[in-house]
């Protein structure tokens, strides 16, 4: 296991190093002057353009101006944001929130997606079945800024029951709204996907043998078969955790909360490439861990499935 | 200066807005009861600044806002009039338009204790001239004594070498008399002299910033009624009154804390469910039907500001170039009053020339005839010239009603002349300016002015004077520049003679089109009590209460 991890994380380098070039290159080659957004209506003197040009070692060609990316970034040094901050500053005090944010709806699709989908799966064909299916092709035929709107404008501004937006700081509180809106669509697909799985797993060969033994059927269901039918639905939910982290833009938009997707949509509305390549390339850092921690969880779940 | 305060942001939250206000007809309770309470905190919508907060480097309202709050220049603008008023000045004089001379308050601080003189202006006046400071408001400097030998130019434009580093590092046009007086000299005579100190890149600096301008741009140390206590671009600033102000204006209330939304939908709901107190432009979906009225009763202002929406025709392009027809008869086939009233909700109103009507000396009608829709004149026009399209409107798609606003604007021309026109989109803001600065543009092109000091001048000179750093069309008459030098001159009711005169002269070319006057859409909480909305467009700190 332990040569596993290593071997892993030897893979991310390349991996690394592959994604960051594609999107420092990205970045760099949308058209338009990288400044123009930053002067207005008039042209930037040539003094602060030779001044960014220098900083940004744009006079280079891409290559070069990459290797100088990657070098700063082995030293720790992921550049300035315009408004003074370095851009390790501004992800430290984005990405807790975001981290927030993604714990409150991962454990809405735990809890409540894996929850409705054993209890629909059980009561396969019954009236809760037909209901949680329905409303979950409602969840996923929405798009979630829709469901942002309705959802805070009924339950925030009419009834007072969650506060409008998250406030600075973003408490738990204010977060459990837009985990939900974030959490919507992915809930709908684990519920649907556990109670698939759970169907077919009812169905298995080891199932019914355990059943005919006289085990209780309390026993068979949490060691034989939810057990056994959560591998794809963690699969998911693990993928979903890094989409997750890389930020939000659209429900961090309408609950105003100051995450890792609020940062990029500034940074690229500015045109301040500088600053979405860092916080990529750290998004990205991010989802491979993540990965290799759910291909972890693999093991814990399944006995027959061994890294080496 | 930029369309900076028009902020290009946010078109995608647009229609979720829209199914959200469209049923919050009785948010508003509608009681003003309670007295202001000196210790009330407030909250305010703005985005997150994009530079540090220094006044020399910020040009955009997320920063602008928190620093015109808690800066007080030489002047100052009335919130009614938007006439200057002298705050840290005590007399600004001059006896030619020409040399300056500036006498300040005496015994005026910054929020550390050290003065306000004369070298807290000439230092922060040099530094945003010094080119190497790369400050994006060095511009303003551009009419003072001095300002070529600190801004040399770049020797083979954009080429390889680059411009030498200047030899003086201050303007030969400042001169510091004692501590409460300075000269300045500009270049050309400029009687709105007064007028344009009032403006964010004119603030002075302490010493502190000298020291440390990195810590200096993220807590500002400045010398108006509010200082900055705490907080940063991310999440807001919070802003508490400074009890050391010694002028007239002392703030009603204790606090007014700066929220950064990075939508305005949000910000909105916010203002809907009583979290926010005041809003200084309501989202383009509360507009529809004036939405925002009805939202908040007698909690709203539509006031007109210092910003016009215009067509530019490339002169550079051989389409356009020396050709005042096609310019007339574009102009005379765009329906004003039914696209103003069907996009913008009467958000903007039709513009009958270049200047904006809050300023002094504005003369409504400047544009004519042309700016008045008349099809049948239109064609005759287009008979006349020699190019006759198909024409194109280029637009950032990223501004909320741009792309509704391009389409209309070229359905009109397409019904009155009966020739081909297309809304040709560009991605953002940066891409459109990137082709428009660089002189790439062969067709129609939407752009627009923010006013930088309420002055008829700022509408004329920095747009369509030869050569000026606006001036997209690369239009050029040398009666206009003459008659804009003389007015810039002369005085008072004499200028605006002038300046009139010049403006006029727009008429014969059209090779900019009027298209419309902006308004602004302010709602504000129950909370609040004599809200007043500044010519720089964000509420007067100063004269408004609350209660607690």
């Amino acid at each position: 296991m332990g040569r596993y991890v290593v071997r892993r994380l030897l893979m991310m380098i390349p991996v690394l190093l592959g994604t960051t070039f594609l999107i420092y290159t990205m970045a760099w080659a949308i058209p338009g002057d990288p400044f123009a957004s930053r002067c207005g209506q008039r042209p930037c003197s040539d003094a602060f353009v030779a001044a960014e040009t220098e900083r940004l070692h744009l006079d280079k060609p891409l290559p070069v101006q990459y290797a100088y990316f990657l070098g700063n970034m082995a030293k720790g040094d992921f550049g300035t944001t315009s408004n003074g901050q370095t851009v390790l500053e501004a992800t430290e005090k984005a990405f807790p929130i975001t981290v927030k944010l993604t714990v409150v709806a991962i454990t809405f699709e735990l809890v409540l997606g894996i929850g409705i989908g054993i209890l629909a799966a059980l009561r396969r064909g019954g009236y809760l079945d037909g209901f949680f299916l329905f409303t979950s092709l409602v969840a996923i035929s929405f798009p979630s800024f829709v469901i942002g709107f309705v959802l805070q404008y009924l339950l925030g501004v009419k009834l007072g029951l969650f506060s409008v937006t998250v406030g600075s700081g973003a408490p738990w509180g204010d977060l459990i709204l837009p985990g939900f809106v974030l959490a919507s669509l992915s809930l709908a697909y684990v519920l649907r996907l556990t109670r698939a799985s759970l169907l077919e797993t009812l169905q298995a060969d080891h199932v019914r043998t355990a059943i005919a033994k006289g085990l209780p059927r309390g026993m068979v269901l949490r060691k034989h078969v939810v057990r056994n039918s959560l591998i794809p639905v963690l699969t998911y939910i693990g993928a979903d955790v890094g989409a997750l982290l890389g930020g939000a833009i659209v429900t961090e938009g309408v609950f105003n909360i100051q995450g890792i997707g609020g940062l990029l949509y500034h940074a690229m509305r500015i045109r301040e490439n500088a600053t979405v390549v860092s916080v990529t390339t750290l998004v990205v850092l991010i989802i491979l861990l993540v990965n290799l921690l759910v291909d972890l969880l693999y093991a814990r779940l399944d006995p027959r499935i061994r890294y080496e | 200066m930029k369309q900076r305060r028009l902020i290009a942001a946010g078109a995608m939250f647009a229609a979720g807005a829209m199914a959200l206000t469209a049923c919050s007809s009785d948010s508003d309770s509608g009681s003003d009861g309670g007295s202001a309470d000196s210790n009330a905190s407030i909250t305010l919508y703005s985005t997150k600044p994009e530079n540090p907060l220094i006044p020399g480097n910020t040009n955009e309202v997320g920063g602008g806002n928190i620093l015109d709050a808690v800066f007080r220049g030489l002047v100052d603008y009335d919130p009614d009039t938007a006439a200057p008023e002298m705050s840290m000045a005590e007399s600004i004089e001059s006896s030619d338009n020409k040399t300056w001379d500036v006498k300040l308050k005496a015994d005026q601080t910054f929020q550390d204790g050290t003065p306000v003189d004369a070298d807290s202006f000439i230092n922060a006046w040099n530094w945003t001239a010094y080119g190497p400071n790369a400050a994006l408001n060095n511009y303003f400097f551009a009419s003072f004594d001095g300002y070529e030998a600190m801004n040399p130019a770049d020797p083979d434009e954009d080429g390889p070498k680059k411009a030498p580093t200047p030899k003086v590092k201050e303007l030969s046009g400042l001169k510091k008399v004692s501590d409460t007086e300075f000269t300045v000299k500009l270049a050309s005579a400029q009687s709105f002299f007064p007028t344009m100190v009032g403006y964010t890149a004119f603030y002075p600096l302490p010493q502190a910033f000298f020291d440390d301008p990195e810590a200096y741009g993220k807590k500002p140390i400045a010398n108006g009624p509010f200082q900055v206590t705490a907080g940063d671009g991310d999440s807001g600033f919070t802003l508490t009154a400074w009890s050391g102000y010694k002028g007239e204006d002392k703030p009603k209330i204790k606090e007014a804390i700066y929220k950064t939304y990075t939508s305005d939908s949000a910000g909105y709901s916010d203002v809907l469910a009583g979290n926010l107190d005041f809003m200084n432009q309501v989202p383009a979906a509360a507009l529809v039907d004036n939405q925002y009225q009805t939202d908040r009763p007698d909690h709203f202002v539509n006031k007109a500001v210092g910003v016009i929406q215009t067509a530019t025709l490339p002169q550079y392009s051989k389409n356009f170039k020396d050709d005042p027809n096609v310019g007339k008869a574009l102009s005379l086939a765009i329906d004003r009053d039914t696209i103003t009233k069907s996009v913008f909700n009467g958000g903007r109103t039709p513009a009958t020339g270049w200047v904006s009507p809050i300023v002094d000396g504005y003369k409504a009608g400047a544009c004519g005839e042309f700016c008045t829709y008349d099809p049948a004149k239109a064609k005759e026009y287009l008979a006349k010239s020699n190019f006759k399209g198909p024409f194109s409107f280029s637009y950032n798609s990223d501004g909320q009603g741009n792309k509704e606003a391009a389409e209309a604007i070229c359905n009109s021309i397409k019904n009155a002349l009966d020739v081909e026109c297309n809304a040709k989109s560009y991605v953002d803001f940066a891409t459109l300016r990137a082709d428009v600065n660089a002189s790439k543009m062969d067709n129609m092109f939407r752009s627009g002015w923010q006013m930088d000091y309420p002055h008829i001048q700022n509408f004329l000179e920095p747009l369509y004077a030869t050569g000026a750093g606006s001036n997209d069309g690369h239009w050029s008459n040398k009666n206009f520049d003459a008659l804009i030098k003389k007015a810039n001159a002369a005085e008072g009711e004499e200028s605006y003679a002038d300046y009139q005169a010049a403006e006029a002269l727009l008429s014969e070319d059209m090779a900019v089109i009027p298209l419309w006057y902006q308004a602004q859409q302010s709602v504000w909480s129950e909370r609040l009590g004599n809200v007043k909305v500044t010519p720089k467009s964000t509420l007067d700190l100063t004269s408004v209460t609350a209660t607690s």
